[in-house]
C-alpha cells in the first residue's frame, strides 16, 4: 500500500507582525489584514528550510532506505546545479537515489508529491523524501508582502508502515496567469486581485475538489479534514460552504499565523491535518496554481505508532518576533547595509573543495575511530585521541543529528554580521567530538555554558561575484 | 638526547622602532629604522652579517611574500634570507631561525628581523580570520575575529573556575590597569596612557566579555636581533644576552576535536613552557623567571598564561594579580615595557620586542631608569598565535 511513512516541517522562528510592515510602507497604500507572517532569518532560504523540515521528516526514520528526494520550490537559489541535490547531500542520503527539483507554480508541492506516489507504485523508488519549501522574495510594499510566509514540509512517501495512504488523486491544469516570474527576474508580478481571486481561486478550487469526489464517488463528508490555500480568506470561507463542508472539516489554513508558504502550503496544511488525525480518518488536500491537484489520503492505525516529532504544531509555538522591518530589508539583501571592512571581504568559493570535503561541509560528517570510538569533526585520518593515533582506521559519523553541549561561547561585535553581535561557540557533542560553530536562532542573553543545542543547516555566505550561495551548519539553542 | 641550544647562542645587538599608528612609514622603513639601531648597538657591519631571517605575518597589504624585501630594504649583500611565518608567533620563530643557524655553526652572525604594518589594511583590530586558515576551514569554522575567540577562553574560565562575569571582568581589568601603566612610562609604546579599573570595566563591549581595554594594541613596528656563538659574544660587548631555551609547541588537535581540553587555559602554553624549562635547567619557574613579556593579546590571555606558565597554580591567578605580584615594582614583574596590550602588537614583530626588552633590561638598560628592574637574572618571552583551541605557543629563555 502506497501512502506516507513519516512528515516534518519547518517555520523559521521570527515571526513579522502586519503592523509593523504596515508602519513601514503603508504609506505606499498597503493595508494588510491583521496577523503575522513566518520570516526566514539572515541565514535561511528555501535550501536550508527544506533540509529542516527534512530533518524533522526523518526523525525515527531509517535513512539508509531513502532512494529519492524531490523538491518543490518557486524560489530555489540555484537555476543550475540541482537543489535537490543540495538537499540530499546536507541530509547525509545516499547518493544511489534520484533526486528532482519541482518547480514553476505554487502547485509545485502536490506536483512532486504525486510524482513521488508515481514513482513508488510503480517500483521505481521505495522511499521517496518530498520537500516542499519556500522563500519568495517580496517588493516591498507589495500585497504579496503580507501575504506570503517563509516555512517548509516534508513527507517521506513509501509502502511500509505506511501512517496514511493514498487513495487517489485528480488534476486540473489552465495556463492561468494570476502570477508570473520571467527568468533572471528578483520579483514576481501579479494581475489584479479580483481576478486571481474570482476566475481562479474561487473556481479552480471546486472544479478540481468536485471532480475528484465524482471520479470516486465520494461525498464531501466523507472527509475527516479538508485542506486548501486560503490565499483569500472570505473566499476560502465561501468554498467550504459552496462544497458543503462544515467549518469543522476545513483545516486552518495559517494565513494570520505564518502567511502563504507557497509550495509548501498544502503539504504543510496536509502535515497538519496528520498531526490531528486518527485512524480511519479521510483527507482531502489540494493545491493552487496554474491549476489544482487534489489528492485524497485515509489514516491507518500506524499513526499512533509514529514517534512525536516536532511536526507543525511546535514549530507555530515557538517563535520570537522581528519588530524591525528595516532589519527584515537587511536579512533580504533589500537594503545595502554596511559591515564594515571585514563585511566586503572577498569569500573564496572553491567548487573542487566543496565537493572533496562535502561530507564535512554539507552534511556535517565526520570520522569515528573504529579502534577506539572516538567519534571528531571535521572528517580526519588519524585519530585525535592522544592515547590512540589509529591510521586511516576511521568510519563515517553524522554529527547533524547528534544533540550537545554549549562549551563556551562568545557575542562578537567586531565580526561582519548582518544581526550582531556574531554569536559562536564550541560544541561537545552527545556520545563525543567537538568542534566550534556560529550560532544562531539566539539572543546572547539567552544563553549560557552548558545549555543544551542541537545542528541546524544554515546559508553560510552568498558570493555574488560568483553566483555561488554557500552553505554549512550552525549550531541553535534546541527549539520548543 | 638532544641537547637544546643553552648558552651555546647569545644576543649581541637589538633594535625597537617606536610602536604605533605610523601612518608616515611603510614596512620597509620599519625594516631599516630597527636594522641600524641593531647594529650600532651590535657594533658591526652590515657585511659581518652571513645570514638573516625575515618574520613578518600578513605580507598581502605591506612587504609582499618571500623574503626579498629584507634583502631589498637593506641592500643585504647576496646573503641567504629566509622569510618565516607562524601566526602571532613569528618574530620569535625569526629569532629561532637565527639562533639555530649560529648554533648548527653553520653561520658565526645571524640576523633576526620582524616587522608588520597593520595600518596599512584599513582594519580596526586584525583582518577577518576567514581566509588565513585554509580553504576547508573558511567553509566549516565560525566567522570568528581574534578578541571572540579569547572572549570565548574567558567565558570559560569564568565558568570552570566560579567566577561571575563581574568578578571575572574585573579581575582582568587589573591586569590591563598594570599594562597601562608600564606603557606609560615607556617612550617607544603606543599606548601612554594610564587607565583606571572603572574605565576598563565600563568600555563597549568588543566580544563578550572583553571589553575594548581588554584587546591590545594593533600597531606598526619592527625589532630586530644580531645573534652570534656564544663563545665569540664578549669580542663584541662586555654584556651579551644568552639565550637559555627556545622552544615552541602547536596544538595536536586534541583542544579542538578532543573533549579533553578545559577551555581554561591555553594546552600549549603550558607544553612549550615544560620544554623551555627543561632546556633552561629551571626548576621553579614562579621563583627563577625573573620577569618576563608575555603574549597579552588580550587581558585574558595573560592571566591563563601565568597559569599555563606556571608562575600562579592552576585557577588562583586572581590572587597573584590582586597582590601586585605582576607589577613593575612586584616580585615577578610581567609585561615591564606594557605589553602587546601597550607597547603595541605588530606581529611579526612582536617576539623580537619582548625580547628587546628582556635583553635590555638585563643590561640595565632600560629606557627610561623608572623601569628599569632591580638585577633581574632571568628573563621569559611568550608568543601565542592562532587561537586558544588551535595554536603556536613560543617561549624562550634568556640571561645574563
Amino acid at each position: 500500500m502506497v501512502g506516507i511513512e513519516s512528515y516534518g516541517a519547518y517555520i523559521p522562528r521570527y515571526r513579522m507582525n502586519h503592523n509593523t510592515i504596515f508602519s513601514a510602507v503603508g504609506f505606499l497604500g498597503t493595508f494588510p489584514a491583521p496577523g503575522e507572517n513566518a520570516v526566514a532569518n539572515y541565514d535561511e532560504d528555501t535550501i536550508s528550510m527544506a533540509v529542516a523540515a527534512g530533518i524533522d521528516c526523518l526523525s525515527g526514520m531509517n535513512r539508509e532506505k531513502v532512494d529519492g528526494l524531490y523538491l518543490a520550490t518557486t524560489s530555489q537559489p540555484y537555476m543550475l546545479r540541482q537543489n535537490s541535490a543540495i538537499v540530499a547531500t546536507a541530509l547525509d542520503l545516499q547518493s544511489g537515489m534520484r533526486t528532482a527539483d519541482f518547480s514553476g507554480s505554487s502547485k509545485a508541492g502536490t506536483s512532486a508529491l504525486l510524482s513521488a506516489f508515481d514513482a513508488v507504485k510503480g517500483g521505481t523508488s521505495s522511499n521517496v523524501l518530498v520537500c516542499a519549501s519556500d522563500c519568495r522574495l517580496s517588493k516591498p510594499g507589495s500585497s504579496q508582502e503580507p501575504l506570503y510566509g517563509d516555512g517548509a514540509a516534508a513527507l517521506l512517501v513509501g509502502s511500509d508502515d505506511v501512517i496514511v495512504t493514498l487513495e487517489g488523486s485528480y488534476s486540473v491544469t489552465y495556463d492561468f496567469p494570476d502570477r508570473w516570474r520571467a527568468a533572471g527576474e528578483k520579483f514576481e508580478h501579479a494581475w489584479e486581485d479580483r481576478f486571481i481571486r474570482d476566475e481562479g481561486y474561487a473556481r479552480m478550487i471546486p472544479e478540481v475538489i468536485s471532480g475528484l469526489l465524482k471520479k470516486y464517488n465520494l461525498n464531501i463528508k466523507d472527509f475527516a479534514k479538508i485542506a486548501y490555500p486560503g490565499i483569500y480568506v472570505r473566499e476560502h470561507g465561501a468554498i467550504a460552504r459552496r462544497l458543503g463542508a462544515e467549518p469543522g472539516q476545513i483545516q486552518d489554513i495559517l494565513l494570520d499565523k505564518i502567511g502563504d508558504t507557497g509550495s509548501a502550503s498544502p503539504l504543510m496544511m496536509l502535515a497538519a491535518a496528520i498531526e490531528g488525525a486518527k485512524p480511519g480518518d479521510k483527507i482531502l488536500v489540494a493545491s493552487f496554481g496554474n491549476g489544482s491537484d487534489a489528492l485524497f489520503f485515509q489514516v491507518t492505525e500506524k499513526i499512533n505508532k509514529l514517534a512525536d516529532r516536532r511536526g507543525v504544531k511546535k514549530n507555530l509555538a515557538s517563535k520570537k518576533e522581528l519588530s524591525s522591518y528595516e532589519k527584515y530589508l537587511a536579512f533580504r539583501n533589500l537594503a545595502p547595509m554596511d559591515l564594515g571592512m571585514r563585511g566586503e571581504e572577498s569569500i573564496r568559493s572553491p567548487m573542487s573543495t566543496l565537493f572533496r570535503e562535502r561530507q564535512s561541509i554539507l552534511s556535517l560528517c565526520g570520522s569515528r575511530c573504529k579502534r577506539c570510538g572516538t567519534p571528531q569533526y571535521p572528517v580526519q585520518r588519524i585519530c585525535v585521541n592522544p592515547d590512540c593515533g589509529a591510521v586511516d582506521e576511521m568510519e563515517s559519523y553524522r554529527f547533524s543529528d547528534k544533540k550537545g553541549v554549549l562549551f563556551t561561547y562568545t557575542g562578537d561585535n567586531l565580526a561582519a554580521s548582518i544581526d550582531p553581535p556574531a554569536i559562536y561557540g564550541f560544541v561537545d557533542f552527545e556520545g563525543g567530538g567537538r568542534f566550534w560553530f556560529d550560532l544562531t536562532d539566539c539572543d546572547l542573553d539567552s544563553i549560557k555554558v552548558g545549555m543544551p543545542v542541537e545542528m541546524t543547516f544554515r546559508r553560510r555566505y552568498i558570493d555574488e561575484a560568483c553566483g555561488v550561495h554557500g552553505y554549512s551548519w550552525k549550531a541553535t539553542p534546541i527549539r520548543a | 638526547m638532544a641537547e637544546g641550544i643553552k648558552n651555546k647562542v647569545a644576543i649581541i645587538g637589538m633594535g625597537c622602532t617606536k610602536f604605533g599608528e605610523l601612518w608616515d612609514k611603510g614596512g620597509e622603513d620599519l625594516m631599516v629604522d630597527a636594522f641600524q639601531e641593531c647594529i650600532e648597538d651590535a657594533g658591526i657591519e652590515k657585511k659581518d652579517i652571513q645570514a638573516a631571517w625575515l618574520g613578518i605575518h600578513f605580507e598581502e597589504q605591506s612587504v609582499g611574500k618571500g623574503a626579498t624585501s629584507l634583502a631589498l630594504a637593506l641592500k643585504l649583500p647576496f646573503i641567504p634570507v629566509t622569510r618565516v611565518e607562524n601566526f602571532c608567533a613569528t618574530g620569535t620563530e625569526a629569532l629561532r631561525g637565527a639562533c639555530y643557524a649560529v648554533a648548527s655553526g653553520a653561520y658565526d652572525i645571524a640576523l633576526a628581523l620582524g616587522v608588520e604594518k597593520l595600518k596599512d589594511t584599513g582594519y580596526g583590530g586584525l583582518p577577518g580570520f576567514r581566509n588565513l586558515m585554509g580553504a576547508r576551514n573558511a567553509l566549516i569554522m565560525p566567522k570568528v575575529t581574534a578578541p571572540g575567540t579569547f572572549a570565548m577562553m574567558a567565558t570559560r574560565y569564568f565558568a570552570v573556575h566560579g567566577l561571575s562575569p563581574d568578578e571575572g571582568k574585573r579581575m582582568l581589568a587589573k591586569v590591563s590597569v598594570k599594562s597601562h601603566h608600564n606603557g606609560f612610562l615607556n617612550p617607544k609604546a603606543h599606548l601612554r596612557r594610564e587607565v583606571t579599573e572603572e574605565q576598563v570595566m565600563n568600555a563597549p563591549i568588543i566580544a563578550w566579555p572583553l571589553g575594548l581595554f581588554d584587546c591590545c594594541g594593533v600597531s606598526d613596528g619592527s625589532a630586530a636581533a644580531i645573534v652570534t656563538r656564544a663563545d665569540m659574544a664578549r669580542n663584541f660587548r662586555p654584556d651579551p644576552v644568552y639565550i637559555k631555551s627556545l622552544q615552541v609547541a602547536l596544538s595536536s588537535g586534541e583542544e579542538l576535536m578532543y573533549t579533553q581540553w578545559d577551555g581554561a587555559h591555553v594546552e600549549t602554553g603550558y607544553r612549550a613552557g615544560v620544554l623551555a624549562y627543561n632546556e633552561a635547567g629551571i626548576k621553579n619557574p614562579r621563583k627563577e623567571i625573573s620577569m618576563a613579556e608575555v603574549h597579552d593579546c588580550f587581558s585574558i590571555t595573560e592571566a591563563v598564561t601565568m597559569e599555563d606558565l606556571q608562575f600562579s597554580s592552576r585557577g588562583r591567578v586572581k590572587d597573584d594579580i590582586e597582590s601586585g605580584r605582576f607589577n613593575l615594582d612586584g616580585e615577578q614583574p610581567i609585561q615591564p615595557d606594557g605589553g602587546l596590550k601597550c607597547f603595541g602588537h605588530p606581529i611579526g614583530a612582536s617576539g623580537l620586542r619582548m625580547m628587546f626588552e628582556m635583553y635590555k633590561q638585563l643590561q640595565g638598560k632600560a629606557q627610561q631608569p623608572e623601569r628599569q628592574l632591580k638585577n633581574p637574572k632571568i628573563g621569559l618571552t611568550h608568543n601565542m598565535g592562532g587561537f586558544p583551541a588551535m595554536n603556536v605557543v613560543s617561549v624562550a629563555i634568556v640571561g645574563l
